[in-house]
């Protein structure tokens, strides 16, 4: 209809050709402006650098350690998203609650006396993993199986919706088992440098961190890359009804996709409750961070997510730890979730993802 | 020749649309069956009751004389039915030879913990899978494309991709759904007699929905025909196309006349 209106030919004048111009798509626009700030920042960065390097380098190694923490949230929601398209709300609440059963593990049933870092009490750490990972590999798959299962075939909203629910009721889990109070676990892996170059110093609490997370990380990595059950996870995730003609057990696909986000969600609980302070709560605020991540990266993309994370850890150090025109910690919620809104409008597809969030 | 799947009274609703009305249909042992009949008359729904996608309202399926019928699609896979889309369904992301390993998932044992550790079995396993799937691939003309990722190759080629990775699943009983569409004349004569070699080299039985009468009479033992869900004829290509409810069904009442 619209097109009856143009004039024949007037596709070549010279006016229209400038019309082209002014209204046709403006590639360099968005571009333009997120190589300006990206710009600002680096010079940000620099500056800061140079004032105060040993600061800058020891808040850039707090920036790793707490990204690597953010990567395993993140990489819960993005495994999810990567098989169903659902963004599973509930995954930050199992995180937290993973770490305080964490905590119940470590200081009531194993009873390690919380003041005295030792190599006794590293291997608590470990050992207790080896009971939270597994619990809450199976908690989530039950959550897969009570709450999403019977509605993978209604809309999307509907497991979404059910997804906040789900958050809720385990968050008030963890507020009926733990009360409102803060657990730590932060004197339970030694504080020693593991090297000192000045004042800038790294301690051995912060490296276990990425002993655990790098590892975990490659596994994972290597098992949804060259296993059978890793291939079956993507084939899912690509197309379900053809991975099903394949032969491949889809609910039993999802159940092991969900335990393995669980994985590594009790993972970043245990590693986030000898860092930090965790209570019932803590799991809403940084499910957002983490989900952030993830979508910065690309969501339902590995390496996306852990990239992702990396970068969200990164701006929080040094947001909260620089000092020349750092906005400060205040800030933090502000900016990371500023971010957010700003890759779902200027490129939703993330960093690394394509439009269709079916890449492992 | 013994019968491989024989279709009991098989129907499917819809709400209130009959799709498939009870039905009955038997599939011989390494015969190439077709089911034809005009778009709607309910072809793929009954492909998708073989295969577990549907499940039917009433009516039974055995297959090798085991009842599957309500069985989840990945359970009727294992029994041996393997099966191409009528739209291209591949893995888009992924190789050629990936999708070819994702179709024998279900003849693989590598469970989880033992592909985690990476015990030799599961390793002999791999790499013999591996070499099977290339195999798959050559047969089906697919030579040199392992590594192309399944959505840059050519439709004809994704066709015949689809062909292998549902050889690997390993079936007795093969269902393609309208294998040839889209294909050009000549692409749709090689495909027919790749068809035949099918039965022949890899002592398939091969049932195919099909619209394309020439592969249709030029390939096929025995041909049913569906309209409205019903069944409307049955028998050998020529007796099929002399069938005066057929001509009737694809030409209209005049036709006849």
């Amino acid at each position: 209809m619209l097109r009856g209106h143009m004039p024949d030919g007037a596709s070549n004048s010279p006016l229209s050709r400038m019309g082209a111009i002014l209204t046709g798509p403006r590639p360099g626009f968005v571009s333009v402006l997120g190589l300006a700030v990206a710009g600002l920042v680096l010079l940000w960065l620099f500056v800061n650098a140079v004032q105060t390097p040993e600061l800058f380098a020891n808040v850039a190694l707090i920036g790793l350690t707490n990204g690597a923490v953010f990567g395993l949230v993140a990489l819960g929601y993005t495994l999810v998203y990567g098989i169903l398209q659902l963004i599973n709300f509930a995954h930050g609440d199992v995180f937290a609650l993973s770490g305080l059963v964490g905590f119940t593990v470590l200081f009531s049933v194993f009873k390690v006396s919380a003041d005295a870092a030792s190599v006794m009490t590293v291997l608590a750490v470990l050992a207790a993993l080896a009971i939270t990972v597994p619990l809450f590999a199976t908690i989530n798959a039950t959550i897969e199986f009570v709450a999403y299962r019977p509605l993978r075939h209604s809309p999307r909203l509907a497991a979404l919706i059910t997804a906040v629910g789900v958050s809720f009721i385990v968050q008030n889990i963890g507020l009926y088992f733990y009360d409102v109070r803060f657990r730590s676990a932060s004197q339970l892996l030694p504080r020693d440098p593991v090297f000192e170059l000045g004042d800038i110093s790294y301690s051995w609490n912060k490296l276990i961190v990425l002993l655990i997370t790098v590892p975990a990380l490659i596994a994972l990595t290597w098992f949804v890359r060259n296993t059978r059950q890793g291939k079956a996870m993507r084939a899912v995730a690509q197309d379900r009804d053809a991975a099903a003609m394949m032969g491949i057990d889809v609910n039993r696909t999802i159940s092991v996709t969900f335990a393995l986000a669980g994985s590594l969600a009790a993972i970043g609980g245990m590693l986030f409750l000898t860092q930090f302070n965790l209570r019932y709560d803590t799991g809403f605020e940084l499910g957002l961070i983490a989900f952030t991540a993830a979508v910065l990266g690309g969501i339902g993309n590995l390496q996306g997510a852990v990239l992702g994370a990396m970068l969200i850890g990164f701006i929080q150090a040094f947001n909260e730890g620089l000092t020349w025109l750092s906005p400060g910690s205040d800030w933090t919620r502000s900016i990371v979730f500023g971010i957010l809104i700003a890759i779902l409008v200027f490129r939703p597809e993330g960093l690394l993802g394509e439009r269709t969030p079916e890449g492992a | 020749m013994a019968d491989l799947l024989v279709a009991d009274r098989l129907r499917k609703e819809f709400g209130g649309l009959v799709a498939v009305n009870d039905v009955d249909f038997t599939i011989p042992e390494r015969a190439i069956v077709s089911l034809i009949g005009p778009n709607g008359a309910g072809k793929t729904t009954f492909f998708n009751m073989l295969t577990g996608v549907y499940r039917a309202t009433s009516g039974q399926i055995l297959f090798r004389d085991v009842d599957v019928t309500g069985k989840p699609p990945h359970a009727i896979t294992e029994l041996g039915i393997g099966r191409t889309f009528q739209n291209i369904r591949l893995f888009q992301h992924m190789t050629a030879l990936e999708n070819v390993l994702v179709g024998m998932h279900a003849r693989l044992k590598g469970g989880i913990i033992r592909s985690i550790l990476g015990t030799p079995g599961v390793r002999r396993e791999e790499r013999r899978a591996h070499e099977r799937a290339r195999e798959l691939l050559r047969f089906c003309g697919l030579r040199g494309r392992d590594g192309e990722v399944s959505r840059n190759l050519a439709y004809g080629d994704q066709r015949r991709l689809e062909v292998a990775r549902a050889l690997a699943t390993e079936p007795l009983l093969l269902l393609l759904d309208e294998p040839t569409a889209g294909m050009n004349p000549q692409e749709t004569a090689d495909f027919t007699s790749f068809v035949g070699r099918l039965r022949d080299e890899r002592e398939l039985t091969i049932l195919l929905i099909e619209h394309d009468m020439k592969v249709v009479m030029g390939v096929s033992d025995r041909v049913t025909v569906l309209d409205y869900g019903e069944k409307i004829a049955e028998g050998t290509p020529d007796e099929v196309q002399r069938d005066e409810r057929v001509i009737e069904a694809y030409l209209g009442r005049a036709a006849t006349a």
